[in-house]
């Protein structure tokens, strides 16, 4: 897969969860106890064997930088290759990208250099585990201008979406962009393969014609003018573009077949922190709940995942709720459907509630 | 570029550990797995980096494969430096005076050479099986406001218990008048820890001189320091208050991980000051569904049994219905439904079968008579079948 080189969009669609990126980009966003949505596409890349990835930033981006270091524990710290951040391009005459075309021209330069032959584009707010390198032969294979792989599931919301018709051979027939449907539809999880000289000319035309999507300005019209092929992925997918599916992908690791299929056979890396190992003390009981490192209970926590470093006191019931790394919930607390962003305390006695479709949002660092 | 290192840190890591047993059949005791996510070594390592010293040369030479893997080029523990840095150093050959490592003095003669690189003032020997933190930077500094020739480490201990370890008899300003290595009828409560900061031109000296006594044992406990005693050089002690367990049998293993246990453990691994680095692995949180009391509990675990009073390693599956009470259980370990586990260390890679009994609840295996005070042992990789049964006390290294 030396032939391939990976880019990956790490502040896409940052609106749908205004919460939970008030203070990060999409990328950075934790998951899961110790992830950041971005180690899926991330370690999708390298254990499909790319070691060479352009990351494409935009704003707020200190903290994807503090996760993502060197690349070293990715094994992407390379001399040939390896992460490559690329931060927004701008001149006198260009300002900050607004959307993902803009957001490509930014890392043209970085494309141009790059020997591979293909490159992958990958968004960063999904949870998925995909071997990019089946995408890829699949692509040389049907002989594509483009490959884009697609996920069969029902439409959550009607926009920011791009459908697409699959002929039996794999070739798309027709695009559609925001449709609204009720039906269960080929959704495009916005990965996508082409030759890399093919995309930079794609990128040169979008420059010259003054297009602004992506979408809407190439892939739609190019169904009739280009090899356009769909992949279809059909393992476990979950795109985050609200709290409620944030709660919902976090919950789902509560699943064991879900957890295996993530976790299991190759690793999803991350950065990796030496806390101690979880402690339980005599009078805490738990059930059905991810325990990160750090963490020390006292009390009751059920159906939750709790980050590192979490203290749940003595007497405090947590439950269906998702607490980021150093939250301290203080004695006697009742917790339901709370989602607590990072260093945020909790003090003594508080009951705090949400409910599944709407769950309590707590900002980072924050005293309640 | 730096040139030179002010003190370059040497870690006897080489012992074969053998009152350990199984557990160190095919791995050197630095390399035994301990509080559920670091290995021995871990806390040495950790300590050097933590008190700014960053040469670190490991001497390893029982069983080195485990360890030269875990070590690496020491990127966990920050010690991946492009001068100095970790180094692993096993026995080679030369034209002369080379050999297997023969005693702790003659692994740091062999060594000269890696020391005399970093053109160190001082270097610090360690022994790497022992589990505490330290400041090594503090005790630097006292040895170098006594411009003393070597500073000995020790720590009080029961007086009883005082003819196990080297004893250090001192004059009120701290300076040796006698090292006794394990006396019978010991004079003094102050035991070494086996941490030695020496003043490098005089250890260079005395490793020479030891070298060439063919009836030296070329060790620092029975034969270096006695003699820089003898020559009248200046020898410290250095009080060390904290934690600090060797954790070279198997009780002193079980031990030295249940005082991990509790929200005010007896040994604090969790403070922010010292953290204790280690090869983290890259498991997702641990899956807790089971009852787990007093125990912690390493990333990877799938948790559906009851855990008590228990340190449970990375990656350990413990099915519905299993038990694990006032045990040790390393990384990797399944244990199945109905198994009970009591009192016992169990190794890497054990799988426990269906409704399988190892050991006995503590009060009982206690009074068993057993060189590991009733403490059953699993060795790595052993497979106890269906309802297999591994007594108290007892220590199997082959499948059950």
């Amino acid at each position: 897969m030396d032939s391939t080189v990976g880019v990956i969009f790490s502040s896409i669609n940052e609106q749908n969860v205004p919460g939970l990126t008030k203070v990060r980009s999409m990328g950075s966003i934790p998951f899961g106890g110790r992830y950041r949505l971005v180690d899926f596409a991330l370690s999708n890349m390298v254990n499909s064997g790319i070691t060479t990835v352009g990351m494409i930033t935009k704003s707020n981006y200190q903290s994807l930088m503090d996760h993502l270091g060197s690349g070293k524990y990715w094994d992407l710290a390379r001399k040939e290759g390896g992460l490559i951040l690329l931060p927004p391009y701008s001149d006198e005459t260009e300002t900050l990208y607004k959307n993902r075309l803009e957001a490509l021209k930014g890392a043209t330069a970085f494309l141009r250099k790059a020997k591979q032959d293909f490159v992958i584009l990958a968004d960063s707010d999904a949870v998925y585990k995909l071997d990019y390198s089946k995408v890829i032969d699949y692509h040389i294979k049907k002989n594509a201008d483009i490959t884009m792989v697609y996920h069969e599931h029902k439409l959550v919301k009607s926009h920011s979406y791009m459908t697409f018709d699959v002929a039996k051979d794999g070739r798309i027939d027709s695009i559609k962009i925001n449709p609204v449907s009720d039906g269960v539809e080929n959704n495009y999880i916005n990965v996508m393969v082409a030759r890399t000289s093919f995309l930079l000319r794609l990128i040169q035309d979008a420059i010259q014609h003054g297009y602004t999507s992506f979408g809407k300005d190439i892939l739609s019209p190019g169904v009739s003018s280009y090899r356009l092929y769909g992949y279809k992925f059909d393992g476990y997918y979950k795109s985050i573009d609200s709290l409620a599916t944030y709660f919902d992908a976090n919950m789902d690791l509560l699943d064991k077949k879900i957890r295996t299929e993530l976790f299991g056979d190759r690793d999803i890396y991350t950065k990796v922190n030496d806390s101690s190992p979880a402690k339980f003390a005599e009078s805490a009981s738990v059930k059905n709940s991810l325990i990160s490192d750090g963490c020390l209970i006292e009390g009751t926590v059920e159906n939750s995942i709790l980050f590192r470093g979490v203290k749940i006191g003595k007497g405090a019931v947590v439950k269906n709720c998702i607490l980021m790394t150093d939250n301290i919930v203080g004695e006697n607390c009742t917790l339901s459907y709370v989602v607590s962003d990072k260093n945020s305390v909790i003090r003594d006695n508080r009951v705090l509630a949400g409910c599944e479709i709407q769950p309590y949002f707590i900002n980072k660092g924050t005293l309640i | 570029m730096l040139t030179k290192k002010e003190c370059v840190a040497m870690l006897l890591a080489g012992g074969q550990g053998s009152r350990l047993y199984a557990l160190t059949s095919n791995i050197a005791k630095p390399a035994v797995s301990f509080g559920a996510k670091y290995r021995i070594i871990d806390f040495p390592l950790s300590n050097c980096i933590n008190s700014g010293i960053d040469t670190v040369g490991v001497l390893t030479q029982y069983q080195p494969l485990v360890l030269n893997e875990y070590v690496g080029n020491g990127q966990p523990w920050d010690l991946d430096r492009t001068f100095g840095g970790v180094h692993i150093l096993s026995p080679y050959e030369a034209k002369t005076d080379t050999s297997w490592y023969k005693g702790t003095a003659n692994a740091i003669y062999q060594n000269i050479r890696f020391m005399k690189m970093y053109d160190p003032e001082y270097v610090l020997i360690l022994s790497g099986d022992h589990i505490y933190k330290m400041d090594y930077d503090k005790m630097l500094a006292a040895h170098k406001a006594a411009k003393a020739d070597c500073t000995i480490a020790c720590m009080q201990v029961p007086l009883k218990e005082a003819s196990r370890f080297g004893i250090l008899n001192t004059n009120k300003d701290g300076t040796i008048y006698e090292f006794e290595e394990k006396p019978a009828h010991p004079k003094s409560d102050l035991a070494s820890m086996g941490i030695y900061i020496f003043t490098a031109e005089k250890l260079f000296k005395y490793l020479e001189l030891d070298n060439r006594n063919p009836d030296s044992e070329n060790d620092f406990g029975k034969n270096v320091l006695p003699m820089m005693l003898k020559a009248g050089e200046k020898m410290y002690s250095y009080r060390f208050e904290g934690y600090w367990k060797d954790v070279g049998t198997i009780s002193s293993l079980w031990e030295a991980n249940m005082d991990l246990l509790g929200v005010s453990p007896k040994f604090e691994l969790s403070d922010n000051d010292s953290v204790i680095h280690s090869k983290s692995p890259l498991a997702p949180p641990a899956f807790i569904e089971g009852e787990v009391i007093n125990s912690i509990v390493a990333t990877g675990g799938e948790i559906e049994g009851k855990i008590v009073n228990s340190v449970i390693g990375t990656n350990c599956i413990i099915e519905k219905g299993a038990e694990v009470i006032d045990s040790v259980l390393m990384g990797n370990i399944t244990v199945k439904a109905g198994a009970k586990v009591n009192y016992s260390i169990i190794d890497e890679e054990v799988v426990i079968g269906e409704k399988a009994v190892i050991g006995a609840p503590v009060a009982e295996a206690q009074k068993v008579e057993s060189k590991t005070s009733g403490i059953t042992v699993l060795g790595r990789g052993v497979h106890v079948s269906k309802g297999g049964k591994v007594a108290a006390g007892e220590i199997a290294d082959k499948n059950v």
